[in-house]
């Protein structure tokens, strides 16, 4: 689904991501952790669109295609979502009426019918539920004035209305309780499927207690430095970085 | 307009008084000490303080015509039922070019205690509470004035339906002039909405010169929304007196869409304890226009609430002026003030000059304001681009979510329903033009 081949990216002529290569399946759930000022935020970043960094080499490809050829909101059409780290409070713009214009917009490219009001407010209801996201929460502006984890879960109620293929978590586990932890990787663990990936970018194993990957790659200095199954970050969480960078070394 | 001096004799204020005087009209002594306020002081320039940004020259070098008999044409109920708030399940009195069309309004029986008419004989006191402004317009409206809305609702009344002023300019001349004049007073504890709009059906550089006194009794709610929308040309001055009583509530919204200059000038006086006022301003311009707020919030009683909001989007060439003073008296104690007025830049090219001002002279306050000027947030573009919406949507949405901070504001239903589609439309054609 998504193949990551020599990537080369940073900011300012400043190199940050020095030749990242990952190939994420269908049906998989990656983990990419590094302490930071690693890359990850970058890598995440980059996969997003966000400008104002320079890929200098390698590629992105995404379900065959050349995925920084496209448009942000290329991307979100094709089916990738980026939960973020800091998402954006936007005063003034209603959640119901943004959340059902992002739903519309993708379900126009993918030649279904646009949801109406009614039908669209039966969906988020049910989503909501789900996150434990009171009614009151759709009349308000989107993040504006949220607590951190509403804002989070209010990533996690965008990436359930969106249904996307391939999820980047960007930091999601910031911030949050460990309830509301637990109420965000019920999210994420619903969107499991044989047809769906997500790569979750992570510092602390704390959250992978919850959404339990099928790989962990450890990033640091704009490199993956080791790949491995879950246990690759219990050893993180009880050794810490320092042994595997120096190992890297 | 080279035939101008041929048609029209009377091209001073001077000349024209003079026929006003032989076509015999009412209220001598008022029209009489305003145009001697205006000889004395003439327009005002970029030299005076309060119109420091807000150059009226243009308006200045028209001929000086005010439209003092009705012209023979008029709009039709059909083309009014298209116009904005011209559905709108009102009671609506219309004024064309400054004259009342009895034909075109609908006032339904109003319970005893409630006046609702235009100004015709009515003499009351007008002028008791705009006599001490010294903005040249209001000289001018106090000698020009042709008619205008009277409403009044007595003690303990509601309004059943909001009331409409709908005032039209159909004038084809430039420089021809409606001055206008309402005076509006709530009674102790009563309640009423108002919606006054302003509206060109031609495209004439004409004058709109509107005053309007507000009474608002003690313990009474009023909400006013002036909603002005004239063509590109359109020249617009309006001017607001309003003293608040005991415990009143009152909020006013100007919403400033169209003319080539508007400038509004808010003067509100906090008489009584105990008040709660909300000013609350959306202006939205582009090519050369200019919208210009100018108030001045008197609060001249302890225990009083005033907010005031302004919120401008500048496209083009465009000019906003922004000017908030709060004024605090002495023994003015527990006031509670605050003022906000942000701009959103669209254009390189476009312009804004704000200038909020504390002027406290009471120790126990608590008075805050702030004034933004900026562009679109970038990273709340990129944020909606990354849910699937195409940057122009993202734009748009933006610039609506600015604009739909002020509308919600507006209490009376339908009237923010019909303004926040209006103001999507907008920015969508905007869309469409770019």
């Amino acid at each position: 689904m998504l193949e990551i081949k020599n990537l080369l990216a940073g900011i300012d002529n400043k190199p940050i991501l020095k030749g990242i290569n990952l190939s994420v399946n269908a049906g998989e759930v990656h983990a990419i952790m590094g302490p930071n000022g690693s890359g990850k935020s970058t890598l995440a970043s980059v996969l997003a669109g966000r400008e104002g960094f320079d890929v200098t080499g390698g590629e992105v490809r995404y379900k065959g295609n050349d995925l920084l050829d496209l448009a942000p909101e290329e991307r979100a059409r094709e089916g990738v979502f980026m939960a973020f780290q800091y998402p954006v409070e936007i005063p003034g713009v209603n959640s119901a009426y943004f959340l059902r214009s992002a739903v519309n917009a993708i379900r126009k490219h993918r030649s279904e019918d646009e949801l109406d009001a009614m039908n669209f407010l039966k969906a988020v209801k049910a989503k909501m539920k789900e996150l434990g996201l009171g009614e009151e929460f759709l009349k308000r502006p989107v993040n504006a004035g949220f607590s951190g984890g509403e804002k989070k879960r209010n990533e996690i109620l965008q990436m359930a209305m969106l249904n996307p293929w391939l999820a980047v978590l960007d930091e999601t586990d910031s911030g949050l309780d460990i309830d509301a932890l637990r109420i965000v990787a019920d999210g994420v663990n619903r969107l499991r499927g044989p047809k769906n990936a997500q790569v979750v970018i992570t510092h602390y194993q704390r959250l992978l207690d919850y959404i339990v990957p099928d790989f962990v790659h450890v990033l640091h200095d704009g490199r993956i430095i080791r790949s491995g199954d879950k246990s690759l970050a219990l050893e993180l969480e009880e050794k810490g970085y320092d042994w595997l960078v120096k190992e890297a070394a | 307009m080279s035939n101008v001096a041929t048609t029209d004799p009377a091209t001073t204020p001077v000349e024209a008084f003079v026929q006003l005087e032989q076509n015999g009209v009412e209220l001598m002594p008022l029209r009489k000490a305003g145009l001697a306020r205006f000889s004395e002081t003439g327009y005002p320039t970029l030299r005076d303080e309060d119109w420091r940004f807000t150059n009226v020259k243009p308006l200045t070098e028209l001929p000086f015509r005010p439209v003092t008999s009705p012209f023979d044409q008029t709009p039709g109920l059909e083309q009014l039922g298209e116009v904005t708030f011209g559905c709108l399940d009102a009671d609506r009195l219309v004024f064309v070019d400054g004259h009342f069309k009895a034909d075109l309004s609908q006032i339904a029986d109003q319970s005893s205690g409630v006046t609702v008419s235009n100004l015709a004989h009515f003499e009351g006191e007008l002028g008791s509470l705009s006599g001490g402004d010294d903005n040249p317009f209001v000289a001018l409206n106090d000698a020009f004035f042709t008619d205008g809305a009277v409403i009044q609702i007595g003690d303990g009344q509601h309004l059943a339906k909001p009331v409409h002023l709908l005032f039209v300019t159909m004038a084809g001349e430039d420089g021809e002039a409606a001055h206008v004049r309402n005076w509006i007073v709530a009674g102790a504890n009563s309640h009423g909405t108002i919606i006054e709009s302003h509206l060109s059906l031609g495209q004439a550089a004409t004058v709109t010169n509107v005053v309007t006194e507000t009474r608002v009794g003690n313990g009474a709610n009023v909400e006013h929304v002036k909603f002005q929308d004239q063509s590109a040309k359109a020249f617009h001055l309006a001017s607001l007196h309003s003293e608040l009583g005991r415990d009143a509530r009152y909020a006013f919204h100007s919403i400033a869409l169209g003319a080539r200059l508007s400038r509004n000038n808010l003067r509100l006086r906090l008489a009584q304890p105990g008040t709660e006022c909300v000013l609350n301003g959306l202006y939205m311009t582009r090519g050369q226009q200019l919208a210009d707020h100018h108030m001045i919030v008197d609060h001249a009683a302890p225990h009083c609430d005033s907010h005031e909001y302004f919120n401008g989007l500048l496209d083009d060439q465009s000019r906003g002026v922004f000017h908030g003073r709060i004024l605090v008296q002495p023994g003015a104690q527990k006031t509670n003030a605050k003022q906000t007025n942000k701009n959103l830049l669209l254009s390189d090219d476009a312009t804004a000059n704000t200038k909020p001002q504390l002027e406290i002279y009471a120790d126990d306050v608590k008075c805050t304001h702030g004034a933004t000027v900026g562009e679109l947030d970038a990273d709340a573009v990129f944020y909606l681009r990354t849910r699937g919406l195409d940057a122009c949507t993202a734009r748009r949405m933006l610039m609506h979510g600015f604009a739909g901070e002020i509308v919600e504001r507006i209490r009376h239903d339908a009237a923010r329903e019909e303004l926040d589609a209006l103001v999507w439309n907008r920015l969508e054609a905007k869309h469409q033009l770019d």
